[in-house]
């Protein structure tokens, strides 16, 4: 098997799995060591840089990072990264002094970006730092987007919002509140260097089955709902509510209904429990709230009296499988589901449109009328047209938005400089040694079992009571501490050098997992099998080193290698040492634009 | 060494025995030798070799003296029995241990300064009395826990990390207990477990003194250049005669080797020792010849290893003493008191 290259930026990253799966890379570890040292504004200000809502995120990330946590694949529970990240958010105190003024002396540039969501923003931030002239369109009379109008304030409190979006505003960028952009054309016509579109998916999908137009006043659009309750235009709902759909959405619906008066609210989905598209901690806190959750029911008709909705009939189905192994949804034969309600949230889906955008002038739409946009640079087939967020590729999530907001704004950056932005620039990276002493390290090695932290929240009496109430209170700073401690600091990578070696075995015999190999070399499959450990997981990189005195190799299955550095304090030579990889994605500036 | 604990995580896919233990089961205390010590991978195959042979822990002896070696029995098998004796008196300790139990399986663990200085006469009646147990010495030719002076091993003509040449004649422990008729002798090396581990595994299994004389780099004091015990030189000048493997009853056979070259040993409890032959000519069933090799091979200046000596018909201390099948420790006063009347008589047989 070929020698191992950790040169290439990639190799070393992959092994920090949470930063990997991170959309925006955050160096988590890097974080949560810094959280652990009481040093929240430091730990703030990496979230920060990378991914520009750290408090809005700390309460309502997607968490890709927690599945591919190390941790999963020991113990059954990720580390908290999402909750640990909205402890650097609540403890930092004043970080203004840290921030990026407004540029006083701007560039010449002119960008537009349409909506005020968290991509529009992110682009803001990367190019109003760099000294562009950004003008920000907004329908709304207040910037945030789908962070102000559909996330319940009970989950993301009003305070975080404005302070977070305010770090951006201070930067001064031409704000175009409250009025909707009805033409893009005309947005061009205004002769900018670049325009990025992030208006997000804002149409939530409806329903029709009969008695939807006759019930209409009191079956309603999820996010629309939402928004409305948002801005206070909504301020209660029926006693018995039906939720439909089985994302967040349905999940932020059932719980804001619960506090607006719903004493009896249900979700029902179509597909299983299993299957729902909701976060499993979001399912929970709902049922927490006494919210019961029935599966596979579809939406038959709606049923009313005179104008008034009085309950929903639902076909009880069950999944099978075709010979393509695809599901089906087919009915039970059994009889049908009535449920009584007085009101119907419906959330079942979110889509994209772009009846704002003409189809003629050079901004492309594919058969299902969504823009065509490259995958890396988020260019348009319009030159001057970028696209990011939701509004790219389809409904995502907040750190997926911010993480296009970077890449566009990497785009903008580069071709507003002549340059092509389909060459991208490396991230930045630094190997340290992480030795202190003979066996001391500047991380903490002492890595032990230990079950994940709950999240205090406020009992569901009281939380229920006011709609504007945070129901989780976050880690105080012991818990954090505790819960930081089971972070296993991937970042901080098993550095082999060959020619220190001794073949002594002393790695080998300490390691823990059983990850270290020395062996006669072989093709990589023969070679997972005859490790230590056969190394079965495919996605995890075999560290292979060439040239020992005896012939042989040395091979490390990076899959479950804990970082404890016991082979680097075992070995009599050096050959092993622990070196912290840091690595920062390249935002718009003066380093994208040096490849 | 390190100052943590080695943590509890194991490997998800780590394999079990037929007990059900894991390797990880079979370990001890953390090793505070020095990193990189020859004695830690030895401990390590120790580990290795009882999970292989499914050994309850429960039913292991494991005793040793004084020294780096002798600390070792701390790192390993955690839930066996222990004994750390005076220095060089383990193969007394050992003895008297096996004369009161013998279902326990020994394991006497000791080093060049322990068994080949102050202990050498201990070491010299314990194999010549044929006990039942597997001895390894941990060989390093250095007195490490002292800072490195020559041990009764070291070769002549070998240089200490200062610079010192030894001018004293080395006692070849293999070559001893051949002379003293031990019943299993091997010699290996802690850098190749793959050798090492089987080799302890048919040493456990011996039924008489089986002796394995281990060469184990002193990373701190004896691991540079002139000295003759330094991972370089050894893998430099050895010269195996042998492969072993020790195939359990219950193991399916599915490694493929060309006919002829492999001879098969079976012990009394099923157990197979298959021997691939490395050195052309080699018997390992003959015990002069294997002085002979020794002896030549020596003079060369090579290091002959895997197992040099295997008796297939060895008669252990019990056998000889004739005692009865029941361990002693285990006879009610019924059984160990005849009664007056017996007693009488046999007075009378006296008189």
């Amino acid at each position: 098997m070929k020698q191992t290259d950790i040169a290439v930026p990639d190799y070393f990253h992959k092994v920090v799995d949470c930063q990997w799966a991170c959309p925006a890379h955050t160096p988590v570890p890097e974080y949560i060591r810094l959280i652990a040292d009481k040093r929240f504004a430091d730990a703030y200000m990496i979230n920060w840089k990378s991914n520009v809502f750290p408090g809005v995120l700390g309460r309502t990330c997607d968490r890709p990072c927690e599945p591919a946590c190390r941790r999963v694949r020991v113990e059954e529970q990720p580390v908290a990264i999402c909750r640990l990240k909205r402890v650097a958010a609540d403890y930092k105190g004043d970080v203004t002094g840290r921030m990026p003024a407004a540029v006083p002396v701007r560039n010449g540039k002119r960008v537009a970006v349409i909506g005020a969501g968290p991509a529009s923003l992110t682009v803001a931030r990367d190019l109003l730092a760099e000294g562009y002239h950004v003008t920000i369109y907004e329908q709304d009379p207040f910037a945030g987007g789908m962070i102000r109008t559909q996330i319940p304030k009970f989950r993301l409190p009003e305070t975080v919002i404005d302070e977070e979006v305010g770090y951006i505003l201070a930067l001064e960028p031409e704000l175009r509140l409250g009025k909707r952009v009805d033409s893009l054309k005309a947005v061009l016509d205004e002769d900018y260097d670049a325009v990025f579109v992030g208006c997000g998916a804002p149409r939530g999908r409806d329903l029709e089955i009969p008695g939807r137009a006759e019930a209409a006043e009191h079956i309603h659009i999820g996010i629309d709902w939402l928004s409305s309750v948002s801005f206070g235009h909504t301020t209660s709902i029926g006693r018995r509510v039906i939720v439909l759909g089985g994302g967040n959405t349905a999940m932020d619906c059932c719980r804001s209904a619960r506090r607006l008066g719903g004493e009896e609210v249900t979700v029902v989905v179509r597909s299983g429990f299993e299957e729902m598209k909701a976060s499993p901690w979001e399912k929970e806190d709902a049922m927490h709230e006494g919210i019961p959750i029935h599966n596979f029911l579809v939406p038959k008709a709606a049923l009313h009296d005179g104008g008034k909705l009085t309950g929903m009939v639902f076909e009880k189905v069950k999944p099978e499988f075709d010979e393509k192994g695809r599901r089906n949804l087919v009915p039970t034969g059994e009889p049908d589901v009535t449920i009584p309600c007085d009101d119907v949230l419906v959330a079942v889906g979110q889509e994209n449109s772009f009846p704002w955008i003409e189809r003629d002038i050079g901004v492309d739409f594919d058969r299902w009328g969504m823009p065509v946009v490259d995958t890396v640079t988020l260019r348009s087939t319009h030159p001057k047209v970028f696209f990011g967020g939701d509004a790219a590729f389809g409904p995502k999530n907040i750190i997926w938005a911010v993480a296009h907001g970077h890449d566009a704004a990497v785009s903008i950056d580069r071709v507003c400089n002549g340059l092509d932005p389909a060459i991208r620039p490396p991230p930045g990276t630094v190997l340290t040694s992480q030795k202190m002493g003979i066996h001391e390290w500047s991380y903490d090695n002492d890595i032990r079992l230990d079950q994940r932290y709950k999240v205090p929240q406020r009992p569901p009496e009281e939380a229920l009571k006011d709609i504007k109430l945070e129901v989780e209170l976050g880690f105080d700073d012991m818990l954090a501490y505790k819960e930081a401690e089971r972070c296993l600091n991937c970042d901080v990578q098993t550095v082999f050098t060959t020619s220190l070696c001794i073949e002594c075995d002393a790695c080998v015999d300490i390691c823990p997992m059983d990850c270290i190999t020395f062996t006669d070399d072989a093709p990589e499959a023969d070679l997972r099998q005859k490790l230590m450990a056969p190394a079965k997981n495919l996605t995890q990189d075999i560290y292979v080193a060439h040239g020992l005195k005896t012939g042989r190799i040395m091979a490390k299955d990076e899959d479950v290698c804990l970082h404890c550095g016991l082979c680097a304090e075992r070995c009599p030579t050096g050959a092993w040492d622990m070196r912290k990889f840091f690595l920062e994605m390249t935002h718009a500036g003066a380093a994208c634009r040096s490849v | 060494m390190t100052y943590l604990p080695k943590p509890r995580f194991r490997h998800p896919d780590l394999p079990t025995n037929a007990l059900g233990f894991t390797r990880r089961d079979y370990e001890g205390a953390v090793s505070t030798l020095c990193a990189g010590c020859g004695h830690d991978s030895i401990s390590a195959a120790i580990i290795q070799a009882c999970f292989e042979l499914d050994l309850p822990p429960h039913r292991i002896a494991k005793l040793s003296g004084i020294g780096c070696s002798s600390k070792t029995p701390t790192y390993f098998l955690g839930a066996s029995h222990g004994f750390n004796s005076v220095h060089g008196r383990m193969p007394s300790v050992l003895t008297g241990a096996n004369l009161a139990n013998k279902d326990l399986i020994y394991l006497g663990v000791s080093g060049d300064g322990d068994s080949a200085s102050i202990g050498l006469g201990q070491f010299a009646h314990s194999i010549r009395r044929g006990v039942n147990m597997l001895y390894i010495v941990e060989n390093n030719g250095v007195y490490g826990l002292t800072k490195g002076q020559f041990s009764a091993t070291s070769d002549r003509g070998s240089k200490s990390k200062k610079g010192v040449v030894n001018t004293d004649e080395p006692i070849d422990m293999v070559s001893m207990a051949l002379q003293l008729g031990a019943t299993f002798v091997g010699r290996s090396f802690s850098g190749d477990k793959t050798q090492l581990v089987p080799l302890i595994k048919a040493g456990l299994l011996h039924k008489g003194a089986a002796f394995i004389d281990c060469i184990s780099p002193c990373v701190a004091f004896n691991n540079h250049e002139g000295s003759t015990r330094s991972f370089d030189y050894v893998r430099a000048h050895n010269e195996a005669v042998n492969r072993l493997d020790v195939i359990l009853p219950r193991a399916e056979i599915t490694t493929d080797y060309e006919p002829g070259e492999t001879v098969d040993v079976k012990q009394h409890d099923g157990k197979i020792i298959r021997l691939r032959k490395v050195a052309k000519d080699y018997d390992a069933s003959d015990r002069i010849g294997a002085m002979t090799h020794l002896q030549q091979k020596q003079a060369a200046g090579e290091i002959v290893t895997g197992l040099l000596y295997l008796d297939e018909e060895p008669v252990d201390l019990h056998e000889a003493l004739k005692t009865v099948d029941r361990p002693l420790n285990m006879l009610e006063d019924d059984d160990l008191c005849p009664g007056a009347a017996e007693i009488a008589k046999i007075n009378d047989s006296l008189r």
